[in-house]
């Protein structure tokens, strides 16, 4: 289990490795995003409040991104295909790309956290470690939605549609814009249920260093998401087809 | 190995949406022989061949391989498969790709190294996938299938767009695979590529047309070359509703005489 689940992860790293490119904007972008929206808020205290969201959010849009069209590669080119034929689960698969993903996530992480912290000047009051948890969760998140959004599109065009589809609703819900309390109630109640609200919830309790039971139960409903879009995209890993 | 059939098929039939791909086939395969699949584009030569393997979602019918059904958890290990399309990683090196499904397979690197001299690419080892020539991706995908020993080799037009003395050599490689006593189906589209097996089974429209020798197919159609003899086989195939039940001579010899088939 675990060296099928490794040489997997290691594939899928020497595959990343060999695009330079895509390293580059994984690693610099969430950066300069960051840096942009610091300079914007120059004179506000609302960096502070929107910052951590920022860092929340890369981990979770980015390898959404790369894993569904990862994926829609693997179901395209036939090796998803060779690979079923071969003595290795679909869990193996899984894990070996959450596994890879979720390192490039943290290191984009700890590049982003950094460059908030000693540049842009974002205090974060809670734990590093529990930071990095999160982060991961979110990496974790948009994995393993990417890997059920890449069943239903068959080209590389409908796969990116899938972000807007399934990223920004979540996004505007999540109380970044407008406290999520001073929505309608309908759609407050909606954003209390997507697992980017939670996202965004811990890790600004987590900067502010107001981690509580609350933050404990919003990574809690964002692995139950992730257990359940495992499952999900699991199910549309078939050996099989028509 | 087993003497018997290495691959036994009783009335596969395959339906994708309303169309029957596959219609009715029934043959039986023996090992420590190169077996061609030939037929037209779009004849279901694929969709055979994913059958055996245990890709495909099979309408009705049994296929049995190595006495077991087709697609069983034993079987992966010991079929080897080359799908149409080169199945390889583009952003790995030649040496990258087959070192992964080296490591699912469980296998060591001598075994990886083995299958780069057996499909000739010891000096393409190290460059990216995405460089290389549509030939030796496609020798990238073989080597992927040779690896580990399976006893069964399923190849998916395995020689389709190389130069003539690439395939040559692939024929060769074939035929030595064929001569250890695996089971061996290799699918071509290119009728003369009939002449380099040791047994055909000709397909077209889902219908096998027959199962036979290239000594057999030339003997029994009197055609000059193997294009010629499909077509006489379809002509005659049209005309006689009773010709696609498999090894059956769907036609009598016409001016040749039938001499005494020696084998």
């Amino acid at each position: 289990m675990m060296r099928r689940t490794l040489a997997t992860a290691s594939r899928v790293l020497n595959q990343v490795r060999h695009d330079p490119r895509t390293i580059a904007l994984m690693l610099v972008v969430p950066s300069l995003l960051i840096g942009l929206i610091a300079w914007i808020f120059t004179d506000t205290p609302a960096f502070q409040r929107i910052g951590p969201s920022m860092i929340a959010l890369f981990p979770f849009v980015v390898m959404f991104l790369v894993t569904s069209i990862a994926t829609l590669r693997e179901r395209r080119s036939g090796t998803l295909e060779r690979l079923l034929s071969l003595p290795l689960a679909k869990g193996e698969f899984i894990f070996g790309y959450a596994l890879a993903f979720t390192l490039i996530a943290i290191l984009q992480t700890l590049i982003a956290t950094s460059f908030a912290v000693w540049v842009c000047g974002l205090e974060i009051s809670g734990s590093f470690w529990l930071l990095f948890a999160v982060a991961a969760l979110d990496a974790l998140l948009g994995i393993s939605l990417g890997l059920m959004a890449s069943a239903f599109a068959r080209t590389e065009f409908q796969v990116v549609q899938f972000m807007p589809a399934l990223v920004i609703p979540q996004f505007l819900l999540a109380g970044i814009i407008l406290p999520r309390d001073q929505l309608p109630s309908v759609l407050e109640s909606i954003g209390d249920w997507l697992p980017l609200s939670h996202a965004i919830d811990a890790l600004s309790d987590v900067a502010a260093g107001t981690t509580d039971s609350a933050t404990g139960i919003s990574m809690l409903v964002i692995v139950a998401w992730i257990a359940v879009a495992l499952l999900v995209g699991s199910l549309t890993l078939r050996r099989r087809t028509a | 190995m087993n003497k018997s059939a290495c691959i036994d098929v009783q009335e596969l039939s395959v339906k994708r949406g309303k169309s029957l791909v596959l219609d009715q086939l029934s043959f039986q395969l023996e090992a420590g022989k190169i077996i061609g699949l030939l037929g037209p584009s779009g004849s279901g030569k694929s969709t055979l061949l994913r059958s055996i393997v245990g890709n495909q979602i099979i309408t009705s019918g049994a296929v049995t391989v190595l006495d077991q059904p087709a697609g069983s958890k034993s079987l992966r290990r010991k079929v080897g498969y080359m799908t149409q399309a080169a199945s390889v990683y583009d952003d790995l090196t030649v040496r990258q790709n087959i070192t992964y499904f080296a490591k699912i397979l469980g296998l060591s690197t001598d075994e990886v190294n083995r299958v780069i001299q057996g499909t000739d690419l010891s000096e393409q080892a190290s460059r990216l996938v995405i460089d290389l020539s549509g030939g030796q991706r496609n020798r990238v995908s073989l080597a992927i299938a040779l690896l580990g020993n399976p006893e069964i080799v399923i190849l998916d037009e395995p020689t389709v767009g190389l130069d003539p003395v690439l395939r040559a050599d692939l024929w060769d490689l074939f035929a030595r695979l064929a001569s250890t006593g695996i089971c061996l189906v290799v699918s071509s589209h290119v009728m003369d590529e009939a002449m380099r097996c040791d047994q055909i089974l000709l397909l077209r429209e889902g219908k096998i047309l027959a199962q036979l020798s290239p000594f057999e197919l030339m003997e029994r159609t009197g055609a000059t070359d193997p294009e010629g003899a499909f077509l006489k086989l379809i002509d005659s195939g049209t005309s006689d509703p009773q010709s696609d039940a498999p090894s059956v001579p769907v036609s009598v010899p016409r001016h040749r005489a039938a001499v005494e088939e020696s084998k």
